[in-house]
């Protein structure tokens, strides 16, 4: 149930672009034609389905306060997240690279059409962004954070591909000519976000009662555990 | 302008409307996007890409002739991420509230393409003060659409600018609100935001025709 939630949920709630709007640039660029925004948009899925689960391990075993305690005991407090852009950033461009060396070999069309817009997935926004959004969002598992990749991904993969389609057709329509191109692409997508806004409500009804109480004080336990680590530590520092 | 050459100058003022970063060449709208509902956050987010463009288009530009050109992508991530590192534990020091608002998005100014865009256009190939002055000149160009959309946004969406209530009191009912105007909180959601920039883009090509696209 939880996965399912999340999967929904980062797919049309918070989906990337119309909420957080990760990946504008790309978004932008490459949606003139359909089939260069699916080829886009499946290579974007893939590198955050792999990046996000990649990144969450560095994070938890690394990263976070804490994080390197199976190293012993000494190492219990301390603190690398200051680090963590340039890890997950150096992740995500070893991910593409790779993205890119098998789809020249497998699909050099694809490749030829994607041109300058492959090695720019290293700084699509999305892709740091999901990794960022998992990091501060706190998400559990492994398995979660695969999820959470995969589905946000598809939220990207399905904003492209809508505005791809619509800018394939609205190039038959009479549009004001200083609006043509860029400006009327930005006007859509203002729309198609009130649009998905509308989405919020999905996951709110039916049984959330009686679910959002554990939850609230799973959470409260959680504050407790790090002010109680605070004061730990500043009873340390007093003595 | 003694100190700077005709040309020179041409790097500082072409991006701030015609070749305008974010209107013209399409990079770095994520950010611009998300972090404008308020000018205070507007303003910070723009200081910290002027920082971040402005040193590394030098120190690319310094290191342009020692770097591989296989691994440049990878060199130019790591000068950027150094960057941010240090702005974000700037500003975790000196604004925290500030950098709670702004959550990601500090982080996701190394993947702001203004500024891959920049070290691969120009700092590549130029060398260190005149890759200052454009970088420099484009972050300048990406602050005034930043400004201008964190402008009306929080003017419109609730009455303030910077904090300061400017359209009187919402809830004694003075200034403006005394004769019927309401707060727009649409203004405040994300979709206005890809709305007021796309005015923006509008206005800016009517008035200049040679920008319209086919």
């Amino acid at each position: 149930m939880e996965h399912l939630e999340l999967f929904f949920k980062s797919i049309f709630i918070d989906n990337m672009v119309f909420a957080t709007f990760l990946g504008m640039c790309s978004y932008l660029a490459v949606s003139k034609k359909v089939s260069t925004a699916v080829g886009l948009g499946a290579a974007v899925i893939f590198v955050l389905a792999v990046t996000v689960p990649v990144n969450w391990l560095l994070d938890q075993y690394i990263l976070q306060p804490g994080a390197l305690q199976w190293l012993g005991a000494e190492y219990a407090d301390y603190d690398l997240s200051f680090l963590s852009f340039i890890m997950f950033i150096a992740t995500i461009a070893t991910m593409v690279q790779l993205v890119e060396i098998v789809v020249e070999k497998f699909s050099p069309s694809l490749y030829n059409s994607l041109g300058i817009f492959l090695p720019l997935i290293a700084v699509n926004c999305a892709i740091l962004g999901g990794s960022l959004f998992m990091q501060s969002r706190e998400i559990e598992t492994i398995g979660l954070a695969f999820n959470y990749g995969i589905s946000s991904g598809i939220g990207w993969f399905l904003a492209i591909l809508a505005i791809a389609a619509i800018r394939e057709k609205i190039r038959y329509s009479n549009v004001p000519a200083p609006l043509r191109g860029l400006g009327i692409t930005f006007i859509i997508t203002g729309l198609m976000a009130i649009g998905f806004m509308s989405f919020g409500g999905m996951l709110t009804g039916g049984d959330d009662e009686g679910k959002k109480q554990p939850e609230e004080t799973a959470k409260v336990e959680k504050v407790n555990k790090k002010e109680n680590k605070l004061a730990e530590n500043t009873t340390t520092i007093n003595e | 302008m003694g100190l700077l050459s005709k040309k020179d100058t041409k790097l500082i003022t072409d991006p701030l409307a015609d070749n305008n970063p974010i209107t013209i060449q399409v990079l770095g709208i994520c950010s611009a996007l998300a972090i404008t509902a308020q000018l205070k956050a507007s303003i910070v987010m723009s200081l910290s890409v002027l920082f971040v463009l402005g040193v590394g288009n030098v120190v690319i530009s310094l290191i342009r002739n020692i770097i591989p050109s296989k691994i440049r992508i990878i060199v130019q991530l790591t000068v950027v991420a150094a960057l941010v590192i240090i702005v974000d534990q700037v500003l975790k020091a000196y604004a925290y509230s500030l950098s709670k608002e702004l959550s990601v998005f500090i982080g996701l100014i190394i993947t702001n393409c203004i500024i891959m865009g920049r070290f691969e256009a120009f700092a590549l190939g130029n060398g260190p003060w005149k890759s200052f002055l454009d970088g420099i000149g484009n972050a300048l160009g990406y602050a005034v659409i930043l400004v201008i959309v964190g402008f009306f946004r929080e003017l419109l969406g609730s009455g303030t600018l910077l904090g300061f209530p400017v359209l009187g009191d919402p809830i004694k009912k003075t200034g403006l609100y005394a004769i019927g105007y309401e707060n727009n909180g649409f203004m405040l959601l994300s979709p206005m935001a890809l709305i007021v920039v796309g005015i923006i883009i509008w206005v800016q090509r009517s008035r200049n025709k040679d920008l319209i696209e086919d």
